[in-house]
């Protein structure tokens, strides 16, 4: 059975305690390494995805973001030509992708704040990251309209 | 004054803090400058003690405000040496003084047709406002190009000069490149074909002498907060004669002489330029920062940071991969670099982490981002408050910087 949104929430907060702090960067097995391993992992898109009409704007790194439905469940796709930005969408995705529209737009993003990643990040990052969470949650208003029409 | 620098650094409060767990590294100084006790202290003692306005209170306080504020005027006076206090105002800063000169000087002297120079290295506050003023006007905004090291061509600029030329304004440091411009060649090249000289002095008045009447320009800016004093205080510069050609810029409070519905009479220079109440408490800030450059010696912080710059280029340089972008020999005071591959906010997040504040990204410079064909660079911009043990940890960061994103 999938996994709801909190319990990937919870999932990530338990797996990143496991990490020596951001600030703690010289230690080797830090968060922010672990961040930018999960961002590397993150399957690559199609370049068609890479396209003007899917960058992001308002954050500081390129980012491109698109989504599809399946069985009525959210599909993400995602890149960014930073590093740590793509860590960052890598958690997003885990949590936004196979969840239904409804779950996706009424989810509390708290967990962000509960691994300290938000107080961490520069202050134009938090506000991509903001952007990020706000076009994934578009994207999913736009297709729970679109499957509400089809039912109708 | 003797060049301490344990001494300085204890006169800088904010230089004590542990960022992470680790003492506080400032080089983003470009960007704006740390605060002597002296200047603090003059902004609180203001508020504490002579809070009131200036120049037509006739009580007590308003007396002190008024000298403290008009004292302040002839340290800059004396400061970039010019011929007299009425050619120094008071502005918000550097971008504000470029917009009162863009849009009063177009007003008076651009036409359509005309062209107006400034150059590839220039911050987007001495661009946009000469585009707006030539989009107005009608008017073409010429551009001199540089060269890999991020030289202006004297030769190309040359060629830029004609009769339609009206105004040349440029950096005189690049915030980017650290370039010190030949402003005296160019200033002297301009005058011969009766052009006036606009230099914006952001990056520079801090950090190099500044004798406005032997470089002969037209025009000078600069920024309180650049130069160890307060935000939201600005000097602009400009020969008496062409300022009391200028029309006044902001309308009310000093700028004015006489008002009736039907006519307004405006006030002398330097009055005409400040309209509104000024921002008294921070020109009295400035005056402290003046005081306290002046206490440790303009040519002596030239010298130790030229020593500091050297000393950073050659510890950066050895680190494989990094690429150093503005190389003239005539430099101060920044290095913008690149490691690699490794995108500039990437490399900051992490450096910022050892405690070290360094700036990332395009800089306000994003035309000379596009002449690189980089999308941002990592700057450090030192200060004479900084030392080679911090370059030392810098370029510890970049290692560290390195391992993590290979």
């Amino acid at each position: 059975m999938t996994k709801t949104i909190k319990e990937i929430q919870e999932e990530i907060i338990e797996e990143f305690s496991k990490y020596a702090d951001w600030s703690d960067i010289e230690n080797d097995n830090n968060k922010y390494f672990h961040l930018i391993e999960l961002g590397r992992a993150l399957p690559p898109i199609d370049a068609t995805m890479k396209s003007e009409k899917n960058i992001i704007d308002g954050c500081q790194s390129k980012v491109w973001l698109t989504a599809k439905v399946e069985n009525d469940k959210m599909i993400y796709f995602a890149d960014s030509n930073t590093e740590i930005t793509k860590g960052i969408i890598s958690l997003l995705i885990r949590v936004f992708s196979n969840q239904t529209p409804d779950d996706i737009i009424n989810a509390n993003m708290d967990f962000l704040k509960e691994m300290g990643l938000e107080n961490h990040l520069s202050p134009t990052r938090a506000n991509g990251l903001i952007i990020m969470i706000k076009q994934m949650k578009l994207y999913a208003l736009a297709s729970k309209a679109r499957l509400s029409n089809k039912k109708v | 004054m003797e060049f301490d620098i344990k001494k300085i650094r204890a006169d800088f409060p904010i230089l004590k803090q542990i960022i992470y767990n680790k003492p506080l590294i400032y080089f983003d100084n470009a960007a704006t400058t740390q605060k002597s006790l002296s200047v603090i202290e003059s902004i609180s003692e203001y508020y504490k003690t002579i809070n009131s306005n200036i120049h037509r209170g006739v009580h007590h306080l308003s007396i002190l405000a008024t000298n403290q504020y008009e004292e302040t005027r002839e340290i800059i006076q004396k400061f970039i040496n010019a011929k007299s206090k009425n050619e120094i105002i008071f502005t918000r800063g550097t971008t504000e003084s470029i917009n009162l000169i863009a849009n009063t000087f177009a007003k008076r002297f651009i036409n359509k047709n005309d062209e107006v120079i400034i150059s590839t290295m220039e911050h987007h506050s001495n661009i946009v406002p000469w585009q707006m003023a030539c989009e107005e006007k009608e008017a073409k905004l010429k551009v001199i190009p540089i060269n890999e090291s991020g030289e202006i061509i004297f030769g190309e600029f040359e060629k830029l000069l004609n009769k339609k030329t009206k105004i040349i304004a440029i950096t005189h440091i690049s915030n980017v490149l650290g370039t010190i411009n030949p402003i005296k060649k160019i200033i002297e090249k301009a005058h011969n074909f009766n052009i006036p000289v606009l230099i914006d002095g952001a990056q520079s008045a801090a950090h190099t002498k500044i004798d406005v009447q032997e470089l002969d320009c037209d025009f000078f800016c600069f920024s309180g907060h650049k130069m160890y004093g307060p935000t939201g205080i600005g000097v602009l510069y400009g020969k008496e004669k062409l300022l009391d050609e200028l029309p006044p810029y902001q309308g009310g409070g000093d700028m004015i002489d006489k008002v009736t519905f039907e006519k307004t009479t405006y006030n002398k220079i330097p009055l005409k330029f400040e309209a509104g109440t000024q921002n008294i408490a921070d020109a009295i800030g400035l005056k402290s920062a003046i005081e306290y450059i002046n206490k440790i010696g303009i040519e002596n912080i030239f010298r130790y940071e030229k020593e500091i710059l050297d000393y950073a280029t050659k510890k950066l340089l050895e680190i494989e991969g990094l690429k150093i972008f503005g190389t003239s020999k005539n430099k101060t005071s920044v290095i913008s670099f690149l490691v690699g591959n490794i995108k500039p906010d990437d490399a900051g997040e992490i450096i910022d982490k050892f405690g070290i504040a360094v700036r990332t990204g395009h800089h306000c410079a994003q035309p000379l981002m596009d002449w690189y064909k980089i999308p941002g660079t990592v700057r450090a911009s030192f200060a004479f408050y900084n030392t080679k043990e911090e370059i030392d940890m810098l370029a510890k960061a970049i290692h560290r910087v390195k391992v993590m994103f290979s």
